[in-house]
């Protein structure tokens, strides 16, 4: 198989003994949605008007809560180095980190927005659109997110440095995502929102992993 | 020709003493800018007909949001100019820009504030400028926490360069999402925007503090990269023998 | 001159705290950073001396 294919598997195999990965970005993501209902009352015209905001944003912060990890355990351990030796180049390689990433704490938020949609009354189209949204949007967060990892590679502090690193810079997407929902309950549509945020995420597809990448040899540098 | 000069002067070395000749020149320009400025700003430009004295603010406001646009822009090339050709010095410019830049949208953020407080009764609007500005003010402070969390001077400028660069690249897109954003929500439809046209007068008082905070800033940088110099440079036989250092092992031992 | 007295220019048409509120913290802010720049300059030569003399004093014991 390829360097990249096997990364992929290799970094999904590793989180998945651990599992820690996965059930933190879950459970946050629910807890966040159960508890700003329970915040707010439960007006249900209230609860649908923000909905897409809340959800939005708990998916952002707990897609971001792992970034810390991404490569911290293989800078540690010497396999970075491996990897920025490898034929396959450290770009791809990058690229089949984020992918893992994402399949660990961004797909399982995917899966569970409709059913957490549903406890902010969002309609049967809006919860669709709210799903597509994040599908398009959180590989852009995992990419984002992989460029404040990199950077902040065994400094001191790392975790809330990505935050603060990372955040502005999740605006547009979070703009658009949430954006795309409402836009559908309001009546007007979404296909502008996803269209934009399909092309963020085919620009950030290609220009993340190689600024990644640079920054990652900067950290295996000095 | 032109090249040599670029070379001689891309050395830390060559560059302390310039710098040092330079800033005094910027800042008593600024100096006489501002006040200049400030005299066409409080008494030559007339009260505004809506909007009273109280718009004299943009006296200060407008100059320093768009330093600390230029600032960043200013940042990314020193950025992009120390990741490509792998200066030294380009990453220390990009360094002593940046507190500054940190300064001007803080104070875009606070005389925004006070601007629209009276004008349009809140404090805040979430309107796109201001949202803009702060996140701008936010993509400085990681820069800032960034530079000075890593340790090797050498990794914290590029890997600062990066972020420099990227946060650049992304400056549009957040500008052009938060327009889009604030235009589909018209809750709050207010704009700092002025009529289309203004008074000579403010316009000419505006453009020179404006050119002020320019002087103001290169003289700031080219202060501070001194001092950046100084620290990173402490082991060179140059800094051990400059006129400040020397004279106290040159008076006897203590 | 378009300010009636003193007073009428301090109180900018009642929009004074605004006013001065901004240009104050301006110069302020300003003023601030002008003197932490010095400060940083300042402890940079400082060190630099420090580390000269007891290099000094280091090689005048071996010498």
């Amino acid at each position: 198989m390829s360097g990249f294919t096997a990364v992929v598997k290799r970094d999904v195999t590793l989180a998945m003994r651990r599992k820690t990965e996965v059930i933190t970005a879950i459970f946050f993501f629910v807890v966040v949605a159960a508890l700003f209902p329970l915040g707010i009352g439960p007006e249900m015209t209230t609860l649908r008007l923000v909905a897409p905001g809340i959800l939005w944003v708990g998916a952002l912060l707990a897609s971001m809560l792992s970034l810390g990890r991404l490569f911290a355990a293989d800078y540690a351990d010497g396999t970075l180095e491996q990897m920025a030796l490898a034929p396959t180049g450290l770009t791809v390689l990058v690229a089949a980190k984020v992918v893992a990433h994402w399949l660990l704490s961004g797909l399982p938020l995917v899966v569970l927005a409709p059913v957490l949609g549903m406890q902010f009354n969002l309609p049967a189209d809006a919860l669709w659109i709210l799903t597509l949204s994040l599908l398009i949007g959180t590989p852009v967060l995992s990419l984002i997110g992989a460029i404040g990892a990199a950077l902040t590679l065994g400094v001191r502090g790392g975790d809330v440095l990505i935050a603060l690193l990372v955040l502005p810079l999740y605006v547009p997407t979070l703009i658009f995502g949430a954006g795309a929902v409402q836009a559908e309950i309001s009546g007007l549509g979404a296909s502008a929102h996803l269209s934009i945020l399909m092309a963020m995420a085919l620009i950030a597809a290609v220009l993340s992993p190689w600024a990644s990448a640079a920054a990652l040899r900067l950290a295996l540098e000095s | 020709m032109l090249s040599k000069f670029f070379y001689h002067y891309a050395s830390p070395q060559h560059f302390y003493p310039l710098a040092g000749r330079l800033w005094p020149w910027f800042a008593l320009g600024a100096a006489g800018l501002g006040l200049w400025g400030l005299w066409l700003g409080f008494f030559v430009a007339p009260t505004d007909f809506q909007q009273g004295e109280g718009y004299r603010i943009i006296f200060v406001h407008v100059p320093v949001s768009w330093m600390s646009m230029i600032i960043y822009l200013a940042m990314a090339f020193w950025a992009l100019l120390g990741l490509t050709l792998n200066t030294r010095l380009s990453g220390m410019m990009c360094r002593a820009l940046a507190p500054t830049g940190a300064i001007c949208a803080f104070l875009s953020l606070w005389t925004g504030a006070l601007w629209g407080k009276p004008m349009w009764g809140t404090w805040w609007v979430w309107d796109a400028r201001l949202t803009s500005e702060l996140i701008l003010f936010f993509l400085y402070l990681g820069y800032i926490a960034l530079t000075n969390a890593i340790e090797d001077p050498r990794r914290a400028d590029k890997a600062g360069g990066i972020l420099a660069l990227v946060g650049a690249l992304n400056v549009p897109v957040i500008y052009f999402s938060v327009k889009w954003w604030n235009t589909l929500h018209q809750g709050a439809s207010v704009s700092l925007s002025r009529g289309s046209s203004m008074e000579q007068t403010m316009l000419t008082a505006m453009l020179v503090m404006a050119l002020a905070f320019w002087l103001y800033t290169i003289a700031m940088a080219l202060y501070r990269v001194r001092g950046i110099i100084l620290h990173r440079e402490r082991d060179a036989k140059w800094v051990r023998t400059l006129p400040d250092v020397a004279m106290v092992t040159n008076g006897g031992t203590k | 001159m378009i300010w009636e007295s003193a007073s009428a220019f301090w109180a900018m048409g009642g929009y004074g705290l605004y006013v001065w509120g901004s240009f104050g913290m301006t110069a302020l802010v300003m003023i601030g950073e002008a003197w932490w720049a010095k400060h940083a300059q300042r402890q940079a030569i400082r060190q630099l001396q420090t580390t000269a003399a007891l290099d000094a004093a280091a090689t005048n014991e071996w010498a």
